[in-house]
């Protein structure tokens, strides 16, 4: 499916972490996007959606990322990022941080309306329903918050998820609670993001499941992070990854032996 | 109230590892949550309701001075007497001042949040007046000399064996061997000591969840039963609250009584709701001789026409702390001042200033359950935001914060430079970490590797690929550009 007439014209956010930290992820969001039809284009000039500046209190240097991004990404069709909270931040925040600045407002305005998360995008938005994919384990699938409550995304991942061959999803209790990630506040609040992330584990442990599946990787770094230092045995991967039928690698946090 | 929330942290690092504390915690998932969930789920109006509620909150704080003035009048004509109290002082002096004028020795009071704003119990005391609490969880805390934990359920710190101890502690002129295992008895308990105290007292004091302006009508809404009798026994009923309770029409309150109880613990409604227009009549049964409502600003009048009014919408329902993941990570004591969970964290900076409670605000992963769940639709998180920014003008946060934002920043808007150096990170973690999969330390993210591994990255960044397949013409049909 790389060679498309389509004119649906769609550029990737591949988001800060993706880029860091996990880049097959973002790998298998092109492909997911290429199969569904669409013509995918990564602008080379970005960075951070500027999150961490703008959750801390830091505007200035969030309205400086927030531009960036915004002039990177505003001429194109759609933009699509393998992230809630990134693509939250675009098409929930930015429009806040702008309020008082007319010109920038509306672009953000403009930039948040063609803005979408991945699993979403697909359903929602390209009426995707089924994907040819094959995955063989039990799964569950964490709602990762921004995602969950700015951008309504909870049944787009598990619709596609239903159609991968092999696959079975078993929810876990409290699967919309938060994991205790929030950014600089598991650094900043250690003790408290280790109880709130020690539930999750619990909760997670006890659904059977052999794989944690969520939409963002901030998450799935503290979730696996906690998981391999505790020795469990579940593993965590990005849904994209599983649904592109891009599993060879090892989880996150898993090492090579 | 004197406030210890600058000692959050050190709060919530003993929270966390108080183990009767967190067996405590760990009960609102099923019992609050999961109540308030089957409510909601039985009507399905509910969201439509939060709407209505948001609006008459909005329309009584653009209007507020004449919602209340209508209260006043009202309150007059039926023979009532409003105090009004720009301070904590000034409340607690006209409080003193009623219960002074005649000649009171004890009085009673019903659950009332905005007293423990005032320390009202201490100051009566130190007065030579002694308080007694009638509501079951407050008279426990008060035998304990302990703060309410939560705004609804002050004593949901406790289990119940704590409770039993306290009792056979206090109830001292008791057997100290009598069965104290069943909820009912300590429930009947209580209920004897309370009995004596209700008959004589000279004062009743309560709060009010509403205040009604178009018939200068008070609201309680409760459970136990003792607010009655707290109001109605004693000759003179004193009714503490502040600004922001007034609500215009008895309509209106059929609103707010189908949201708090749903959203409060999951009921339909709750056992009572108490109306009082001013002192007892002519031709009225019971009631008191005198009525007086004191009404306290305490920095309220401030949030008017700021970014922040909204918060001033709260009608102390409690549900966004029953489903906060940090409240219920670390209970309501840690927070350091009178209002817990969410609704302290955005509330409390105003009330106290950002500078004695930054802590507060910055303890949220702004997961948004709060916001998902509050019955007026109060942005929680966009509040507790804007307090951030507040210390960040103020240089309230750390320096080695404000620098890193700054150098984040100064590096992310420079795409080339910010590339070469993520890619170089990248490879430096794999190669330190390909092993096993993860870092056990990390420079200045000890926070992050006291608790949990950090896992390696993959290698080559996404953006080092792209290059490496745009220059191979390998492009996957990606434009790179």
């Amino acid at each position: 499916m790389t060679e498309t007439t389509s004119s649906i014209q769609v550029a990737l956010y591949v988001t800060c972490l993706v880029d860091v930290m996990r880049p097959s992820v973002g790998f298998a969001a092109i492909k997911l996007l290429q199969n569904a039809g669409c013509d995918v284009i990564v602008p080379k000039q970005q960075t951070c959606c500027g999150q961490p500046g703008y959750n801390s209190g830091d505007e200035v240097a969030a309205k400086a990322l927030a531009q960036q991004v915004i002039e990177t990404f505003e001429s194109y069709d759609y933009v699509v990022a393998p992230s809630g909270s990134c693509a939250g931040m675009i098409k929930d925040h930015y429009p806040k941080l702008f309020s008082k600045d007319a010109e920038w407002h509306s672009r953000a305005l403009a930039l948040a309306k063609n803005t979408h998360e991945l699993t979403s995008f697909l359903v929602d938005e390209l009426g995707v329903q089924t994907l040819d994919a094959h995955f063989e384990g039990s799964v569950c699938y964490h709602d990762s918050c921004a995602g969950l409550r700015e951008l309504n995304v909870k049944a787009q991942p598990r619709q596609l998820l239903s159609s991968v061959k092999g696959l079975s999803l078993q929810e876990m209790k409290g699967e919309e609670e938060c994991c205790g990630f929030g950014g600089l506040f598991c650094v900043k609040y250690s003790d408290i993001s280790n109880t709130m992330v020690s539930r999750k584990l619990d909760n997670i442990e006890r659904s059977g499941a052999d794989t944690l599946l969520a939409g963002d990787l901030g998450c799935l770094l503290n979730m696996a992070g906690k998981m391999t230092r505790e020795g469990s045995t579940v593993k965590a991967r990005h849904v994209a990854e599983v649904l592109a039928g891009m599993t060879d690698l090892p989880a996150i946090g898993e090492g090579e032996g | 109230m004197s406030s210890s929330c600058s000692s959050f942290k050190q709060n919530a690092a003993v929270a966390i590892h108080d183990p009767k504390l967190q067996g405590a915690l760990g009960k609102l998932g099923d019992g609050l949550q999961a109540r308030r969930a089957a409510a909601v789920g039985q009507l399905p109006e509910f969201d439509a309701l939060r709407n209505d509620a948001q609006r008459i909150k909005r329309q009584v704080m653009a209007d507020l001075d004449c919602y209340l003035e209508q209260f006043e009048s009202k309150v007059l004509e039926q023979g009532g007497q409003v105090h009004w109290a720009s301070t904590a002082d000034d409340a607690r002096n006209a409080v003193l001042d009623i219960c002074q004028k005649v000649g009171a020795k004890t009085v009673t009071k019903g659950k009332s949040m905005v007293t423990e704003e005032l320390e009202l119990n201490n100051f009566l005391a130190d007065n030579g007046i002694e308080p007694v609490e009638t509501d079951l969880g407050e008279y426990i805390l008060q035998l304990r000399k302990e703060a309410p934990s939560h705004i609804v359920v002050p004593a949901v710190h406790l289990q119940q064996d704590d409770i039993a101890k306290t009792f056979v502690k206090s109830h001292a002129q008791l057997d100290p061997s009598r069965d104290l295992t069943e909820p009912e008895r300590l429930v009947g308990e209580a209920r004897e000591a309370l009995r004596e105290r209700f008959f004589a007292a000279d004062v009743g004091i309560t709060g009010a969840n509403y205040m009604v302006a178009e018939t200068g009508s008070t609201v309680i809404v409760t459970n136990e039963g003792n607010g009655d009798l707290t109001q109605t026994l004693p000759k003179v009923h004193v009714v503490v609250t502040t600004i922001e309770r007034v609500i215009p029409t008895l309509e209106d309150l059929s609103t707010f009584l189908r949201l708090l109880p749903r959203s409060a613990t999951g009921q339909e409604a709750t056992a009572y709701v108490t109306l009082s227009s001013g002192p007892k009549r002519e031709d009225d049964w019971h009631g008191p001789q005198e009525f007086h409502v004191v009404i306290l600003d305490g920095g309220r009048s401030e949030l008017l026409g700021s970014e922040n009014q909204d918060v001033l919408n709260c009608i102390r329902c409690g549900a966004c702390m029953n489903h906060c993941p940090v409240y219920g990570a670390v209970g309501g004591h840690a927070y350091g001042w009178v209002y817990p969970g969410p609704i302290g964290s955005a509330l409390t900076p105003a009330l106290i200033g950002v500078e004695k409670s930054s802590a507060l605000p910055n303890a949220s992963t702004f997961c948004g359950r709060c916001v998902e769940v509050c019955p007026v639709k109060i942005p929680l998180t966009d509040i507790m935001r804007r307090w951030r920014v507040e210390e960040q003008t103020k240089k309230l946060t750390s320096p080695f914060q404000r620098a890193g934002l700054s150098a984040w920043a100064w590096l992310a808007t420079r795409p080339g430079l910010y590339q070469a150096l993520t890619g170089l990170t990248a490879w430096g973690m794999k190669v330190v970490g390909r092993r096993r999969g993860g870092l056990t330390r990390l420079p200045f993210a000890s926070g992050w590797t006291q608790y949990r591994n950090f896992p390696t990255p993959e290698g080559k960044t996404f953006h080092a690929q792209m290059k490496q397949k745009a220059k191979t013409k390998a492009n996957l049909g990606v434009r790179y550009e």
